[in-house]
């Protein structure tokens, strides 16, 4: 089995505890309009262009194994993300059973928009999910990233109730994510999830649009502002007041 | 840091360097006196330096706590011409050069022209070395193949040991005396010429005595006029710790550090050694005095804290000697590489971290000043807020302090066949130089150009610069039917020119072992007493010369380049390559592009490339290691540039990995500037496939961005990095924490940066003080940040 690849990145240090490497996997269900990996999205097919990398599990084993002095030395490990990583199922199940071999730490960033089939033939094979949390009202989650979030949130409750580790990772998008009706739901959602505890959230920044330029996808942010750091704060004390776990960045 | 402290700071930036004519004066005047005559060398080197400790202008300054300038004051710079002499048109080019000038008066100017120049033109050992130098040696000198470390400046690279901290001059003389009592003049041949060594110390010895009293009657002088109690009171207790040491061991914190000052003024204003001195271990030298003191309550943190400041000012007074030609250029700064190193083990091998050294990196922080350079030892004993303690101070951006693996330097030591006891007691100097401290003489004796063995055997040993074969006839290339001939050819064509480099220092070790022997500097190494024998002549426990290998990543890369293009995809020709870079590649664009974006580089851990890394170490190593040297000694590898990757550049026409005519080389073990593509632990993985412990020290750059080292996680995790590193044997790692926008700004605008201090390789330098040059260089260093 071939897993299709946009990017390797070593040195990663948000995406999980301590020094890792995240593997930036081929397409994603998803197209939210903040995306920072646009040119993950689009998914892969038999005749798709060649600037994707083909790894198989031996070869991506390979190349996680050259970073397992710092993984070792730091707490660190591998991370799956994309695009989102379950597309590829049965890659990303064989790519977790190698790793889980030879006690290499992983964790896969993922939107949760996958099948609860595929999502329970998974659950157990990663260390750490970062989950994807967005908008919790459903028609404003179908208009910001083109899918109903009703799988997204039945399989967060599959992660709580079996007790796997569990970062959330809300995006703060002004306007669409960081609404105090939406910060309010996303609060009672996860007072709902006794073992849920810890949410990282990622204020918006501008760094993508390069991207959007380069692949030629247009780009719905032009307009959107930066928060300001004391809104970031008001934001981050909302969920400390609840009772969660929550920082700034990954 | 206090009002005195701050006061004698800005007076040390203030200070412009300024060169003096005293000590080539004094020197002159007692060579040409009575006394010189009808002496032997030893003896006359010795009468020679006693002339000047005794005659030279004493400077005691307001304020200070710390007394003694090399010259007349902060930043007032000797010559020493009976290595190299200043021609009248050398002072004009110091006068006026942009970078690392000196002012030269019309005082000075006139003395040269009528006392200096005159008594020294002919006699001066440089000239003596190039006299007697084969025309291969010269011809490979000119073409840039290897540079000589010893044609301006002594050897020297060597650190004081700490039983130079419990030792006085008396005591030595004592030593002395005994040695000269068990000399055995019907069974030894060597033993008058041992007696006139000895004599010879025993001069110097009450040289530096002689010096401090001096120091002594200066500060008794300015007692009688001082009206302010507690600086009177000061001033007299400087009066007897001047009085007391270096004659005998110091008692006291402060007497260490004015001890250790006396010394290190008698090894610089003897002769100019390279990394002029170096009082090694600081934090575990002074430890006794300082843990002694405040227990009892006679020191405080902050007084210690205040004499140290003193104390590092004191350095930064005191400039590299002027240098001209390839020295400058290979050394193209003002700092003299005297590395304080703090942390490590023990002898007996435990953590040897103590309060004193937190207290010592606070001062580096503080002081914030070029010199001295500053380094910390990390073993694997050493606690983790050490190390962070460390990045914290690197994150303010000045380049210091540098991080060396301790547990590699023992490795090297021990390799090299030192006791286990010297090895813990050793560290690193100079940029990255490791040596048993107080126990060696660790001579680096030129820079070696490994891209241009390339060059030359692409070109079947002609060098199209100074258009002359000067290397083997190795074949023309294009006959090299595998990639192995041409590694064969490379390797002949090395053998050649380290042979040569070698022949050549012999000769030199010989001129100075013969001609200007350091009988001061021979007191503070052992084993120069119990042998009767000087430094420069074999005198120490340990004789090791090195060759320093530069452009590594440079080599890998053009290597890597034929091997892929030419051997394994067989898309291009030796007859095209060859072509293109006799015309810098100048219409061969596309092909420049293959070589620079769509080959494999050093840096990025993939073994096609790193494997060329290895074999050029291996070939490099091999042809150099164990090789016997004049002192009883043998010659060992480290891979550090200075600024010799610049000059090396300039020497060099286009190479294989698309590096165009004249460009930098690559520096110290790290990647062609921009060439490492896959961040920092990459590049580590990369640099740690060499065999670290075989070498006396590798150099390695890496930068950061300031954003990154923003919180504790960062710096958490570049200490990880720096530990993963070390694991792998890695021997000494240094950041550059600025970003190319601000260096840009810099260069665009110097007067608004004069402040700025870079990393350069192996020590710092005010951004604004390097050549438009290397001020590139550095900002295409890959600056390391995380991209997500």
């Amino acid at each position: 089995m071939l897993g299709v690849i946009s990017n390797i990145q070593r040195f990663t240090v948000h995406d999980g505890p301590g020094i890792r490497l995240t593997v930036f996997m081929q397409g994603c269900p998803l197209s939210c309009w903040w995306c920072h990996n646009p040119e993950c999205i689009k998914h892969h097919n038999a005749d798709d262009n060649s600037e994707h990398l083909r790894y198989n599990v031996k070869e991506l084993m390979k190349e996680i194994r050259k970073e397992l002095i710092f993984m070792d030395e730091s707490g660190g490990g591998v991370t799956f993300s994309g695009g989102e990583p379950m597309m590829q199922p049965i890659f990303l199940s064989e790519i977790l059973d190698a790793c889980k071999k030879e006690d290499i730490h992983t964790a896969v960033d993922t939107s949760g928009l996958v099948s609860t089939d595929t999502f329970d033939s998974l659950v157990d094979k990663a260390d750490l999910f970062l989950y994807d949390l967005k908008v919790i009202d459903n028609a404003l989650h179908q208009k910001y990233t083109g899918a109903s979030n009703t799988l997204i949130l039945k399989n967060l409750k599959t992660l709580n109730d079996q007790q796997k580790k569990v970062i959330i990772r809300m995006p703060l998008i002004p306007g669409m994510t960081d609404s105090k009706q939406n910060i309010d739901d996303v609060i009672k959602l996860l007072s709902q999830l006794s073992n849920i505890k810890n949410i990282n959230l990622l204020p918006y920044h501008s760094i993508a649009e390069g991207k959007y330029t380069k692949f030629n996808i247009p780009y719905k942010m032009k307009d959107v502002k930066v928060l300001s750091e004391d809104k970031i704060t008001e934001i981050k004390n909302l969920f400390t007041n609840a009772g969660l776990n929550a920082s700034i960045g990954g | 840091m206090n009002e005195r402290i701050k006061l004698l700071r800005e007076k040390s930036l203030d200070a412009e360097p300024y060169m003096t004519h005293q000590r080539a004066s004094l020197i002159t005047d007692f060579y040409q006196s009575e006394e010189a005559k009808n002496c032997s060398i030893p003896v006359k080197r010795a009468l020679a330096f006693k002339y000047i400790m005794t005659h030279k202008k004493i400077c005691v300054m307001k304020g200070e706590l710390i007394v003694g300038e090399r010259g007349l004051f902060p930043k007032s710079t000797p010559t020493f011409p009976e290595i190299s002499l200043h021609s009248l048109e050398d002072l004009e080019q110091l006068n006026n050069r942009e970078k690392q000038y000196f002012i030269v008066d019309d005082e000075t100017t006139k003395v040269y022209k009528e006392k200096i120049i005159p008594y020294w033109k002919g006699k001066t050992i440089r000239e003596r070395m190039f006299n007697d130098l084969p025309e291969e040696w010269k011809s490979a000198y000119e073409a840039g193949v290897f540079t000589e470390f010893l044609e301006q400046r002594a050897p020297g690279h060597t650190v004081l040991g700490k039983h130079s901290f419990k030792k006085g001059f008396l005591d030595l003389k004592k030593e002395i005396a005994l040695a000269k009592s068990k000399l055995d003049f019907a069974k030894d041949i060597k033993a008058l010429d041992k007696k006139e060594e000895l004599l010879a110390m025993d001069i110097a010895a009450d040289a530096i005595i002689e010096f401090a009293r001096r120091h002594a009657e200066k500060i008794e002088s300015i007692i009688q006029k001082e009206t302010e109690p507690e600086r009177l009171s000061e001033l007299k207790q400087m009066y007897q710790i001047c009085l007391k040491v270096p004659a005998n061991a110091p008692e006291t914190f402060w007497e260490a550090l004015q001890h250790y000052w006396f010394i290190h003024q008698g090894v610089i204003t003897e002769l100019n050694p390279w990394d002029s001195f170096n009082p090694g271990r600081l934090d575990q030298h002074l430890y006794p005095f300082y843990k002694k003191e405040i227990e009892d309550g006679s020191l405080t943190i902050d007084r210690a804290k205040e004499l140290l400041m003193a104390f590092w000012i004191k350095f930064n007074n005191h400039p590299a000697p002027p240098k001209m030609g390839v020295t400058a250029k290979e050394s193209s700064t003002y700092t003299d590489f005297s590395l304080i190193n703090v942390g490590g083990v023990k002898e007996d091998g435990s953590d040897a971290v103590n309060e004193l050294s937190y207290l010592i990196l606070d001062v580096i922080e503080e002081m914030r000043l070029l010199q001295p350079s500053s380094m910390v030892q990390l073993s694997k004993k050493n606690p983790e807020r050490f190390i962070k303690r460390a990045i914290k101070i690197v994150k303010t951006g000045f380049g210091q302090p540098s991080i060396f693996n301790t547990d590699a330097i023992v490795q090297e030591l021990l390799f090299q066949g030192k006791s286990l006891e010297d090895a813990r007691n050793g560290g690193a100097s100079g940029c990255v130089e490791t040596g048993a401290f107080g126990n060696e003489s660790y001579i680096l004796t030129g820079y070696f150009n490994l891209p241009k063995i390339l060059e030359l055997t692409l070109n079947n040993g002609y060098d199209p610069r100074t258009k002359k074969t000067i290397g083997l006839a190795t074949g023309d290339p294009s006959t090299f039917e595998t990639f192995e001939a041409l590694m064969a050819a490379y390797e002949k064509q090395l053998k050649y020119f380290i042979d040569i480099k070698i022949k050549g220092n012999n000769l030199i070790e010989k001129l100075y072992a013969k001609n200007l022997p350091v009988p001061f500097l021979s007191l503070l190494v052992n084993d120069c007493i119990e042998k009767g024998t000087d430094y420069n002549a074999g005198g120490a426990r340990y004789n090791t010369n090195y060759i320093q290998g530069v452009g590594l990543g440079s080599i890998t890369d053009e290597l890597t380049a034929i091997k892929y293009h030419i051997y394994d995809k067989k898309s291009l020709t030796y007859e095209t390559l060859i072509n293109a870079m006799a015309n810098n590649f100048e219409g061969h664009e596309a092909l420049l592009d293959q070589l620079q974006n769509k080959t494999p580089k050093y840096g990025n851990d993939d073994d096609y490339a790193d494997d060329q890394t290895r074999r050029i170490f291996n070939i490099y190593f091999n042809a150099i290691d164990s090789r016997p040297n004049t002192k009883g000694g043998c010659y060992r590898i480290n891979l550090l540039p200075t600024t010799s990757h610049m000059y090396f550049g300039s020497v060099l026409g286009a190479m294989p990995d698309g590096r165009l005519a004249k460009e930098p080389l690559s520096e110290g073990i790290s990647p062609v500037q921009g060439a490492d593509r896959n961040g920092p632990t990459s590049v580590l993985k990369s640099a740690a496939k060499i065999d670290h412990i075989k070498t006396g020290g590798t150099l390695l750059n890496q930068k950061f961005t300031p954003q990154f080292l923003a919180d504790d996680k960062g710096i958490a995790q570049v200490a990880q990095l720096v530990r993963s590193y070390f694991k792998l044997d890695g021997h000494h790692i240094q950041f550059n924490v600025v970003t190319a926008k601000t260096l840009r700004e810099a260069q665009a605008e110097p007067g608004k940066y004069k402040d700025l201090i870079v990393r350069v390789a192996g020590y710092s330098d005010y951004f604004v003080d390097l050549t438009v040059e290397l001020q590139n260089e550095i900002i295409t260093r890959t600056e390391h940040k995380n991209l997500n």
